[in-house]
């Protein structure tokens, strides 16, 4: 590791934060209640109630802070922008280096439960030779990272990981993970950085693929494509406003902790394979820590970047992605876990036409979140795949 | 008719803890700059709104202005389970009809507060026609706020209904002249389509949104290039529509929470749809913006007025194939979202009249030029045959509280 360069990091919220936030809460005005109970119409008013009394009560940032101090962090400066990431080194003879990338609504503390079972799977319920070395960076735009606000960032964190990876930890081959924004981003340094990448596992096929039909679209991938274009017509309204109004949508949610918790929240309770019920899946501690990164730091207009260059990136920007996913190697050995209650069901066809698909598996239980839904699942499923691939190293 | 229907005078007065809690949350105010470009690019300029922050703070009078609209004559009428809020002034010429007023979303009674000055005195001549004029703060807005509705009947629909119970049975007007804009274009046509024989003439400012139903094959090239142009605008322009409509519960949190994220939604609208952009304030100044979205915070009310979205969406009121047969008036403003609509396009619903384009103005015409709307919905009135656009009122006539 280029100590220089990586400083480490500790979570400290000042005071006032928390003095502010508490004033907020117990100022907070939900809505009269309109309508019919439940989350159809976005957020479940009952729902809100029971997580603002937890909020104002129960909740301890201090105890959820160190929780997260326990693992290793660093802030370092890479492509323009200061990154912060854990950085844990596997328990094993010779583990294998791996970045895991989020998406949204969830942030670095979507892999606290599965770091453990990657870095030490002798201790649950693996081998040794399963270990990995697991780095967690927050996106350039979310969290504890920084970048400095430039539009068209997502095309670059390719580059900004394999800096992370190569120049700062020192390290020449590496396996990526990822999933939501996590995958494309994962599937861009794998086609950019060919050579360094022993293999990406993603628990999405990247939905930007979708952009351009091929003619031939089998009857499955045309399943697929219908369930892209009912899940826009049904619940895409989040993407577009955070696409193409950011800021308006920010200085609310930005304003507003509750406003915050309900727009992150309603997302888990869509995605994830809870059967309505959000706290039979995550707890109110996991959902108000993962919305705390966001409000702490006020990033969540900035991690609406990536759907604002999405909808802005305009024809040019695409073509030249495909110009380079021509030019970019698609020989990269890829793995698919896919989950049962995930937004859309790609077909593996479909994923074969992007990718060189070396493992596809359908897990009976999981949504959108699967490594905070079901860690042991995923996390099995990545040693498997990686397993033959350690011979690369 | 006698009436189970009572009304009462109602005056504005909203608590200073209401006002004091405001200010406390306008002082804590965070402040997200989202794009590095700034300006109107990711929506609202966040410089733009940052000043008007400073200004609501600083500047701005609540007082002022509630004394200020506590001159007009407000009432309240209990209608069944809801208490609908309504301006009511009486025509100072010796030639009147009765016009019943419908906002929109993101405005509110206040759409018509220039207006109604030029509405109900002659200001071409004593025989100027003029009106008395009703405006409501529609279900789920303002004073009236949400109201329980019956779960067969759509929401515009209801609206409609509960609007002429108040023509009707509150105010005791026989036949009256309907206006509107935005959502309130589409409940004055729900109106006239219900209610044909009590509204003797419909003016709009926009056509409303059902006119194809989807399918743009039987449209002329000139009406399927305005669909065209309008549908783009909406990918551009149009997601705040697609939130209220799927998922307006996980929105509303923030903005009945945070009176800086309301007014930055608000504002985005007033925005776009003004005159021009450039020049905002030259259609809406800061204290006229702030006092509709002040309304809007004091009564907790911007949950129930995008609520209807949603409800709209899944229970639609007009549908392809509705037909206004009342005469319609339709005044169109050039910076309205789309521009003109071609003519054609309007009439494939509505018995269109008189058309008029207006030479400037955008989607909250009555407001931003009132004396201009006041006007061509005079002539519009004035210009019909029937007999029964026309009348002088004998109904019940609240008197104005002194």
């Amino acid at each position: 590791m280029d100590i220089a360069r990586a400083r480490p990091f500790e979570i400290q919220v000042g005071e006032p934060v928390l003095a502010d936030l508490a004033a907020r809460l117990a100022a907070s005005r939900l809505p009269p209640e309109q309508g019919a109970p439940g989350w159809d119409a976005g957020a479940d008013p009952a729902y809100l109630r029971t997580l603002l009394e937890y909020w104002r009560e129960k909740y301890d940032w201090r105890r959820e802070e160190s929780a997260l101090n326990r693992f290793a962090q660093f802030r370092a400066e890479v492509n323009g922008a200061d990154i912060h990431f854990i950085h844990v080194r596997g328990k094993g003879a010779q583990p294998l280096p791996l970045i895991l990338t989020h998406g949204f609504p969830d942030s670095f503390t979507r892999f606290l439960k599965i770091i453990p079972l990657l870095t030490d799977p002798a201790a649950h319920g693996g081998v040794a030779e399963d270990a990995f070395d697991v780095v967690v960076p927050s996106l350039p735009w979310c969290g504890f990272s920084r970048e400095h606000r430039h539009a068209g960032g997502l095309f670059r964190v390719n580059d900004t990981w394999h800096q992370l990876m190569t120049d700062v930890l020192g390290y020449e081959r590496y396996g990526a993970h990822g999933g939501d924004w996590g995958s494309t981003i994962t599937e861009h340094i794998a086609r950019s950085h060919a050579k360094s990448v022993i293999g990406i596992h993603l628990t999405d096929v990247p939905f930007w693929h979708s952009l351009r039909l091929p003619d031939d679209l089998k009857p499955r991938e045309r399943e697929y494509v219908e369930q892209i274009q009912q899940f826009q017509m049904r619940h895409g309204a989040y993407a577009m406003i955070q696409g193409r109004k950011p800021q308006t949508l920010a200085d609310g949610l930005d304003d507003s902790p509750m406003g915050l918790a309900a727009w992150l929240t309603e997302k888990f309770q869509r995605w994830s394979d809870c059967d309505g019920d959000l706290d039979a899946v995550f707890t109110k501690d996991e959902m108000l820590t993962n919305a705390m990164v966001y409000w702490v730091t006020g990033t969540i207009g900035s991690a609406f970047m990536p759907y604002y260059d999405v909808l802005n990136a305009g024809p040019p920007r695409w073509i030249a992605e495909a110009v380079k996913q021509k030019l970019g190697s698609d020989d990269v050995p890829a793995a698919f876990a896919m989950f049962p209650r995930d937004l859309t069901h790609p077909p593996r066809e479909w994923a074969e036409r992007f990718f060189n698909v070396r493992r596809w598996t359908e897990f009976p239980k999981g949504g959108h979140f699967a490594a905070m839904e079901q860690p042991q699942a995923l996390a099995g499923d990545m040693r498997e795949f990686f397993r033959p691939l350690r011979r690369g190293l | 008719m006698s009436t189970l229907a009572s009304t009462e005078p109602f005056r504005i007065g909203i608590s200073g803890q209401v006002i004091d809690d405001l200010h406390a949350r306008l002082k804590r105010a965070r402040r997200p700059h989202v794009l590095k470009s700034g300006g109107w690019d990711g929506g609202s300029d966040p410089e733009y709104i940052d000043e008007l922050i400073r200004y609501w703070r600083t500047d701005y009078d609540w007082r002022q202005h509630e004394r200020e609209l506590n001159q007009l004559s407000h009432f309240t009428a209990r209608l069944g389970d809801a208490n609908i809020h309504y301006v009511h002034e009486i025509a100072l010429g010796v030639r009147t009809a009765p016009v019943l007023l419908l906002h929109g979303w993101p405005d509110s009674f206040l759409r018509y507060r220039k207006a109604i000055p030029h509405l109900i005195n002659p200001e071409h001549g004593e025989e100027e026609l003029t009106f008395d004029v009703v405006v409501p703060s529609l279900p789920g807005f303002a004073f009236t706020g949400p109201v329980a509705r019956p779960a067969g009947i759509p929401a515009i629909k209801h609206a409609a209904q509960l609007m002429h119970r108040l023509m009707t049975e509150v105010l005791g007007y026989e036949t009256f002249v309907v206006a509107g804009g935005d959502g309130g274009s589409a409940i004055a046509q729900s109106l006239a389509i219900q209610y044909p024989h009590s509204v003797s003439a419909v003016h709009l400012t926009d056509i409303g949104w059902h006119g194809h139903g989807g399918d743009t094959s039987s449209l002329t090239d000139i009406e399927r290039q305005y669909v065209a142009a309008a549908n783009r605008r909406f990918m551009q322009d149009g997601a705040y529509v697609m939130v209220h409509a799927s998922q307006p519960r996980a929105l509303a949190v923030s903005l009945n929470d945070s009176p800086t994220g309301l007014a930055s939604w608000i504002v985005d609208r007033f925005h776009s749809w003004c005159d021009s952009p450039r020049h905002l304030e030259r259609s809406f100044s800061k204290d006229e913006m702030l006092t509709n979205i002040t309304i809007y915070w004091v009564t907790q009310t911007i949950g129930s007025s995008i609520y209807g979205y949603l409800e709209e969406t899944r229970q639609p009121t007009l549908k392809h194939g509705n037909y206004v047969d009342r005469p319609v008036g339709l005044a169109a403003f050039p910076k309205d979202l789309g521009g003109f609509p071609p003519r054609r396009l309007a009439e494939r619903t509505l018995n269109v009249v008189r058309w008029t384009e207006m030479k400037s103005g955008g989607h909250f015409g009555a407001w931003e030029r009132p004396e201009e709307f006041a006007t061509e919905l005079k002539l519009f009135v004035d210009s019909l045959e029937e007999p029964l656009a026309l009348q002088f009122s004998h109904g019940h006539r609240p008197r104005k509280t002194v």
